[in-house]
C-alpha cells in the first residue's frame, strides 16, 4: 500500500475518532458494563481499525464497526485474563459468545446512547468535581490533562477524581440509565449544573490571570447543543441560550489591556449577533413551553441587554419583572443582589442602595466581593464618597482576580 | 431483646490485613462467625457494607429531594458492617461483639434496638 493510502486512511480514521469516538464508547460502557473496560475496548477497536482498514477499506457502518470489534476485543481480553483468575471467566460468559460474527451487528439505528452517559456522568451522588472531571473526560473526550490545565489543579488530583467517580459508579451500582419521568426534573438539574459550571469556569476564571478560558465555555455550548439535541427539554434549552448570548458579549468585555468592562460601557458592535439571534430563538422556544424554571428566565434576562443597541435603550421595567420570577422560582441572596442593581437602574441608586443595605443586615453577602463592589457603585453615584471608598477597598479585599482587581482599583483612584 | 452491632474499621491504625490474602481469611472468618451465631440462635442478620467512599446521602426538604456525595469519614474510623444478634442482655451483647473478628482491629458499636409498638 502506497504512503498516501496509509495516510488517507489515517486521517480518515482520526475524523471517525473526532465524530464518532463519544457514542462509540457511551454504548460500550452499555454493553460491557464497566468505563474502564469500555475505555480499552474502544482504544483497541480504533488501533485495529487503523490496520483493517487500509487493508480492507472502510466498512459501510463505521460506527457499528467499531462497537462490535471494540466489544469483540473486551471478551476476549476477559477471557484471557480469566485464565489467572477465575472470577473473571463468569463475567465473559455473561457478556455473551466471541465467536459470533463481530460485524453481524449492521443496525444504522443504533440508539444514540451518550444521554445514559451524561446523566451517569452527572449523577447528584458523585461530587461536583468528580462530576464535572468524568463528563469532560468521557462525554467530552478530554484528556486529563487538558482538564487540569483547564481547571488549573494538578492532574494527579484530577485523575484520582476521575478513578474515585468509577469506582463509585461500579461499587455503589449508580444505574447506566436516563433517569424516569419522575426523577427526570431533579436528574436534569444536576447535568444543567455541571455544563453552566463548566461554562462558567470558561466564561469567568475564579482565580488567576486570565478572564476567559475560551474552550471550556466552547466545550460547554457544544454539550448544551448535545443534551438538547438529544433531550429537548425547556431548561435544557434555555441554559443553551443563556450560555449562548452570555457568550456574545465576549469580545467586548475586556479591554485590550485585560481590563473588564461593564455591560453598560461595552462597545455593543462587538457583540457576536449570530449567536444572539440563535439565543433569542432559542429562548422564545423555552419560553411558549410554559415549563420553564431559572435558567430560562436568567436567559430572558440576558435577552433584554441583547435587544437594546444602546445601554440606555434598556427596558429595566421588564429586566426587573424578571428578577421578580427569578426569585420566586430560586430565592437566593445574590439574585435579590442582581435584582437591587437593576431596580436601581430603574428607580435610581437610592432605591438599590437601600436593597443591598437590607440584605447586608441580615448578614448575606458579607464576603461576596461583587456585593461590596456593586454598594460602592451605587454610593459613588449618590456622591457618598467615603461609603463607596470604604466598600470598594472591602471588595478589592475579597477580590482575587486579576481583571477585577484592577477595574477596583481604578475605581478607586477615580473617586 | 435485639442488639445491633456497628462493625467499625480503622484504616490507619496498621492492625487490619495487609495483604489480599490476609482480607480473604478475615472474611472467612467472619462468614465462620456468623454460623457460629447462628447455631447458637443470637444471629439474626448480618452485612458488610462497600467501602465509605461509595456512601450517598439523601435528604427531602419541602418535599425536595437532594442527593449528595459522602459523608466520608471525617475521622479515621469508617462503618464497615452490622451484625444483628438476639441476647439476653446488654452483657451477653458485649461478649457477642467481642467475639466480631473485626473487634481485633477495629472496634464494635452495640446498641440496644427500639422496639417500637403502633398505637
Amino acid at each position: 500500500m502506497s504512503e498516501d493510502a496509509r495516510k488517507n486512511v489515517r486521517e480518515k480514521v482520526d475524523e471517525i475518532y473526532r465524530l464518532e469516538s463519544r457514542r462509540v464508547l457511551a454504548t460500550l460502557i452499555r454493553l460491557l458494563g464497566d468505563f474502564d473496560l469500555a475505555e480499552e475496548a474502544l482504544h483497541e477497536a480504533f488501533t485495529t481499525a487503523l490496520e483493517q482498514w487500509a487493508h480492507e477499506g472502510l466498512p459501510k457502518n463505521p460506527r457499528t464497526w467499531l462497537v462490535s470489534v471494540g466489544r469483540f476485543k473486551a471478551i476476549d481480553n476477559i477471557r484471557r485474563r480469566a485464565r489467572f483468575d477465575s472470577s473473571l471467566a463468569q463475567i465473559a460468559n455473561e457478556l455473551g459468545p466471541t465467536t459470533e460474527n463481530p460485524f453481524a451487528e449492521d443496525d444504522e439505528d443504533i440508539e444514540d446512547e451518550r444521554l445514559r452517559l451524561i446523566f451517569t456522568c452527572c449523577h447528584p451522588a458523585l461530587s461536583p468535581d468528580a462530576q464535572i472531571a468524568l463528563t469532560l473526560r468521557t462525554v467530552c473526550g478530554f484528556t486529563t490533562e487538558e482538564i487540569a490545565h483547564a481547571f488549573l489543579t494538578p492532574p494527579p488530583t484530577i485523575a484520582q477524581r476521575i478513578v474515585r467517580a468509577k469506582s463509585k459508579i461500579r461499587d455503589a451500582h449508580i444505574p447506566y440509565e436516563v433517569p424516569s419521568h419522575t426523577e427526570l426534573p431533579d436528574r436534569l438539574d444536576s447535568v444543567l449544573h455541571v455544563i453552566y459550571l463548566v461554562f462558567n469556569e470558561g466564561y469567568s476564571a475564579s482565580f488567576g490571570d486570565s478572564l476567559t478560558r475560551h474552550d471550556l465555555s466552547a466545550e460547554a455550548i457544544r454539550l448544551g447543543r448535545l443534551l438538547v439535541e438529544l433531550l429537548p427539554e425547556p431548561e435544557a434549552v434555555g441554559l443553551l441560550a443563556l450560555m449562548l448570548l452570555q457568550e456574545s458579549r465576549r469580545a467586548a468585555r475586556t479591554s485590550p489591556t485585560g481590563e473588564l468592562i461593564l455591560l453598560n460601557e461595552q462597545d455593543r458592535t462587538l457583540w457576536d449577533r449570530a449567536q444572539i439571534t440563535e439565543g433569542l430563538r432559542l429562548i422564545q422556544q423555552a419560553l411558549a413551553s410554559r415549563r420553564f424554571g431559572p435558567y430560562t428566565i436568567q436567559a430572558a434576562i440576558a435577552a433584554v441587554h441583547a435587544r437594546a443597541a444602546r445601554a440606555d435603550e434598556t427596558d429595566w421595567n421588564q429586566i426587573v419583572a424578571f428578577y421578580d420570577i427569578l426569585i420566586q422560582a430560586e430565592p437566593s441572596p445574590v439574585i435579590e443582589l442582581n435584582r437591587a442593581v437593576a431596580v436601581a437602574m430603574r428607580d435610581g441608586p437610592e432605591a438599590g442602595l437601600t436593597i443591598i443595605e437590607e440584605i447586608f443586615a441580615r448578614g448575606d453577602l458579607l464576603e461576596y466581593h461583587f456585593a461590596h463592589s456593586a454598594h460602592a457603585d451605587l454610593s459613588r453615584r449618590l456622591g457618598k464618597i467615603e461609603e463607596a471608598r470604604a466598600s470598594y477597598e472591602k471588595a478589592l479585599q475579597l477580590s482575587q482576580q486579576r481583571s477585577e482587581r484592577e477595574f477596583l482599583e481604578r475605581r478607586l483612584r477615580e473617586l | 431483646m435485639k442488639f445491633l452491632c456497628l462493625v467499625h474499621e480503622e484504616p490507619d491504625n496498621g492492625l487490619g490485613p495487609q495483604t489480599e490474602q490476609e482480607a480473604q481469611e478475615l472474611v472467612n472468618e467472619h462468614l465462620d462467625y456468623d454460623e457460629t451465631l447462628r447455631q447458637s440462635g443470637h444471629w439474626l442478620y448480618a452485612q458488610a457494607l462497600q467501602p465509605v467512599e461509595t456512601a450517598t446521602t439523601v435528604r427531602v426538604r419541602n418535599g425536595k429531594t437532594s442527593i449528595t456525595d459522602g459523608p466520608f469519614a471525617e475521622t479515621k474510623e469508617v462503618l464497615g458492617g452490622f451484625v444483628m444478634i438476639e441476647a439476653m442482655d446488654m452483657e451477653e451483647a458485649i461478649q457477642i461483639a467481642a467475639g466480631i473478628p473485626s473487634a481485633r482491629m477495629g472496634f464494635i458499636h452495640v446498641r440496644r434496638v427500639c422496639e417500637f409498638k403502633s398505637s
